[in-house]
């Protein structure tokens, strides 16, 4: 059992893919309204009616952290979020490449990484979502691989064994 | 932010001149961003400047205007809004149709307002939008291709997955006069003709991304203003579970029940088979998801499928996707006019029927009425299958989603649908069968039983229009407050009202439906917030008022009258026959003086040289 971490809850079932997340959150890094600057992002699949929410898990192996030759990525000691320090970053892009969820970003702007740093604990995109899709939570970081695991388990089997296969 | 110093605007706008290929960064009128706002108001005094009203709409000289307002792109909820202002085909007026989804949000985030197109292509373009990258690329080889097409070609040949596409199906193409302009696929700017317009200008498409910033003038008070409105739309029962758990479809069986849902052409009422093409039909059988525009905390879009039983007749094969039956609709008004209008109650029809105006681009309101008027001619013998082709009767769904790709395609009959019910109407000698005002079908609220809508059709500036006046909020759903439907008295004021508000919201790039759940005291703070002019409520009236009044102005220099501010004889005399409106006219006569006055406009419809002064127009 992994240690329980503070992250964003994402639920996907609840999306309705209207990007007010990514508006929020850009504001927060920004100061404006640009989606191209968030942090979160939302992938969406309209013939598929589905919604796809995405955001650092802050994952406890944090490869990010591991692969920065600066050491400019930290846990905050506070809420658990892994964050990029101003100033230390060279603006590399090893955690870019290391990030094996795609959630830490650079930017050409600033010349530096970005990532979700669950604002101090209290994340303008959850206050944003008009439905409840993000909360901020006490979570397994690993415990939703489990489960994805499974499931693309099952699928692989059904693929390769024919439909009704367990 | 503009180089003003105002917010909200990029104070951009892109002028392309399609006969000689340009295209041209200006700066934005901003002395007209305070008295018009945006969207609809600024793109309509660019239309008045340089644009004669009686020139033909569909020849070069007219112009296609696609306007946002300062609000579009921000995080004001339902920001998403785009407007496309011209003379439109169907009415010969101007017209200043709305749509949503993310295609307004790119254009601001690349870095414009507007985009005004002039002139003629000689072959077919589209124009290609990545931030300040700007180009007129050829078309040909989408000619003759669908939206939903189209738009996946386009994703795919710049390279940018995730632009924003608006296009026209063939149906603009061949200039169906109700052609609409549609993006991601299942988002239209639909009345009117404003696809005919872009057809007859070569103009397939426009594919944007932007990855730029819209900036305000008050970020802290804009978030806080956001927050509040956010938290009021959900604590409003029609914005937080009518629209998301049933779409506008929520409307079907409560119109219906008011007496007020026409049916057959408006022979009746009411539609006994309602139920079966109801928002709660679709959701407990087909409904897959709702969904939301950019910045939307309502979502009452739906993500739908045909039924099991409805897939061997009806299948929809979305182009690149494997689902193979998902797909986005009905509307109330469409499955309205698609529906109850012509008689069918087989909501799989109505999906693929409504699916199909989609990907070949035009209105569905307009071809739904306009087959249930070819249905209603085709029943009394004025014209049959020789001239048809196959029977057009009431109740028939295959001639439903049949004669959708023949109007398009202008195949057959479809060449006379394609006209819209006015002209059909008056091809076969029989004009009063059309439904509509100034050209344009009227949507799915039956005018004489509700007294106020009438009104509003007939003083509309762009033809019969659910949206321009929804006294329906207020003559039946008790928002902001219950009128009696059946009364005339106050109407004149009510419609005035609406019609003002309407126009204000339309102007800053927001969406009409927030006006369920929110009053002026939420969207005045955000608006103020964003473009750091301050305005009170009645300012914000005035807007709309100005808006309405130069609409009106470029309409009567454009050859309408007064006369032209009325609604069909079966509307004024023949009563409804049945249901609970049984026995009721609209008596526009007794509303429509007093609207004149109560507007500051003369006997002749005609705004007063004192009303001009009052606000501004020269």
């Amino acid at each position: 059992m992994a240690a329980l971490d503070r992250a964003l809850r994402l639920d996907p079932a609840k999306c309705t893919g209207c990007k007010q997340c990514e508006l929020a959150c850009s504001w927060v890094q920004t100061g404006a309204f640009q989606p191209s600057r968030s942090l979160i992002r939302v992938h969406v699949f309209d013939e598929q009616a589905s919604y796809a929410p995405y955001a650092c898990p802050q994952c406890s192996e944090a490869w990010c952290m591991q692969a920065c030759p600066v050491n400019a990525i930290d846990v905050d000691q506070q809420t658990g979020a892994k964050v990029v320090i101003d100033g230390v970053c060279v603006g590399c892009k090893l955690c870019v490449i290391a990030c094996p969820f795609g959630t830490i970003f650079y930017e050409k702007q600033t010349d530096r990484a970005a990532k979700c740093d669950l604002c101090a604990g209290d994340p303008a995109c959850a206050h944003a979502c008009p439905t409840g899709a993000i909360t901020i939570a006490e979570v397994d970081p690993g415990a939703w691989l489990v489960a994805f695991g499974k499931r693309v388990d099952s699928a692989y089997r059904k693929a390769v064994d024919g439909e009704g296969a367990r | 932010m503009s180089e003003s110093g105002l917010g909200g605007w990029t104070g951009k706008l892109l002028r392309v001149d399609l006969t000689r290929r340009s295209i041209a960064v200006e700066d934005l009128d901003l002395t007209w961003a305070r008295d018009y706002v945006g969207g609809r108001g600024v793109a309509a005094r660019y239309l008045f400047e340089e644009v004669d009203p009686r020139i033909e709409p569909l020849a070069p000289e007219n112009k296609l205007i696609f306007a946002t307002g300062p609000l579009t792109g921000t995080n004001a909820s339902c920001g998403a809004r785009y407007m496309v202002v011209t003379k439109g085909p169907l009415t010969g007026a101007i017209t200043t149709s709305n749509s949503g989804g993310r295609w307004g949000p790119e254009l601001k985030f690349a870095g414009y307002d507007m985009i005004l197109f002039e002139g003629r292509s000689e072959r077919p373009v589209y124009l290609w939008i990545f931030d300040d990258q700007l180009e007129l690329r050829p078309a040909e080889h989408l000619w003759g291709k669908g939206v939903f097409e189209t738009e996946d070609a386009l994703r795919s040949e710049t390279g940018v997955a995730d632009c924003a596409v608006a296009a026209i199906g063939p149906a603009g193409e061949n200039r169906v006069l109700y052609a609409a302009i549609v993006n991601e696929k299942f988002r239209a700017a639909g009345r009117s003709g404003v696809g005919a317009v872009m057809g007859s200008k070569n103009l397939k498409a426009i594919a944007v991304r932007g990855t730029g910033a819209v900036e305000v003038a008050r970020p802290e008070a804009m978030m806080r203003a956001q927050w509040e409105m956010k938290r009021d739309l959900q604590a409003a029962p029609l914005t937080a579970q009518g629209l998301p758990e049933y779409g506008t479809l929520a409307l079907m069986n409560v119109i219906n029940e008011h007496g007020a849902l026409p049916t057959n052409n408006f022979q009746q009422a009411q539609f006994e088979r309602a139920e079966k093409i109801s928002g709660e039909e679709l959701r407990a059988t087909r409904l897959a998801s709702n969904k939301a525009c950019f910045a939307c905390t309502i979502a009452c879009g739906r993500v739908s499928r045909i039924s099991d039983e409805g897939v061997g007749r009806y299948a929809i094969t979305m182009s690149t996707e494997n689902w193979k039956h998902a797909t986005e609709g009905p509307e109330f008004e469409n499955a309205w006019s698609l529906g109850a209008d012509c008689g069918i109650d087989d909501l799989d029809a109505i999906l693929k029927a409504n699916t199909l105006c989609n990907d070949l681009g035009m209105d569905p309101i307009s071809f739904g009425a306009t087959l249930a008027a070819a249905m209603e001619l085709y029943e009394k013998g004025v014209i049959d299958d020789s001239q048809t082709g196959m029977p057009l009767r009431f109740g028939s769904g295959e001639a439903l989603v049949a004669m959708a790709e023949k109007t398009a395609l202008r195949a057959g009959f479809g060449d006379d649908l394609a006209q819209g019910s006015k002209r059909l109407a008056e091809k076969f000698k029989r004009p009063e069968l059309f439904m509509g005002v100034k050209g344009q079908e009227f949507p799915a609220y039956d005018p004489r039983a509700i007294q106020g809508m009438g009104l509003g059709y007939a003083t509309s500036n762009r033809g019969a229009c659910h949206l321009r006046a929804y006294t329906v909020s207020a003559e039946i759903v008790g928002i902001p407050l219950q009128v009696d439907p059946r009364a005339t008295d106050g109407k004149a004021g009510l419609a005035i009202a609406f019609q003002n508000i309407s126009t204000a919201v339309d102007a800053t790039g927001l969406c009409l439906f927030l006006t369920f759940g929110t009053t002026l005291e939420h969207i005045r703070p955000i608006l103020t917030a964003a473009t750091g002019i301050d305005l009170d409520d009645a300012a914000l009236v005035r807007v709309g008022e100005r808006i309405w009044n130069l609409e009106r102005l470029w309409n009567l220099r454009a050859g309408f009258t007064a006369a032209d501010d009325t609604l069909p004889r079966r509307m004024l005399e023949e009563a409804i026959p049945s249901g609970p409106a049984a026995g009721q006219v609209n008596r526009l006569g007794e509303m429509l003086p007093e609207y004149y006055r109560e507007r500051g406009w003369n006997a002749a419809g005609e705004p007063s040289e004192r009303k001009l002064r009052e606000l501004g127009i020269a």
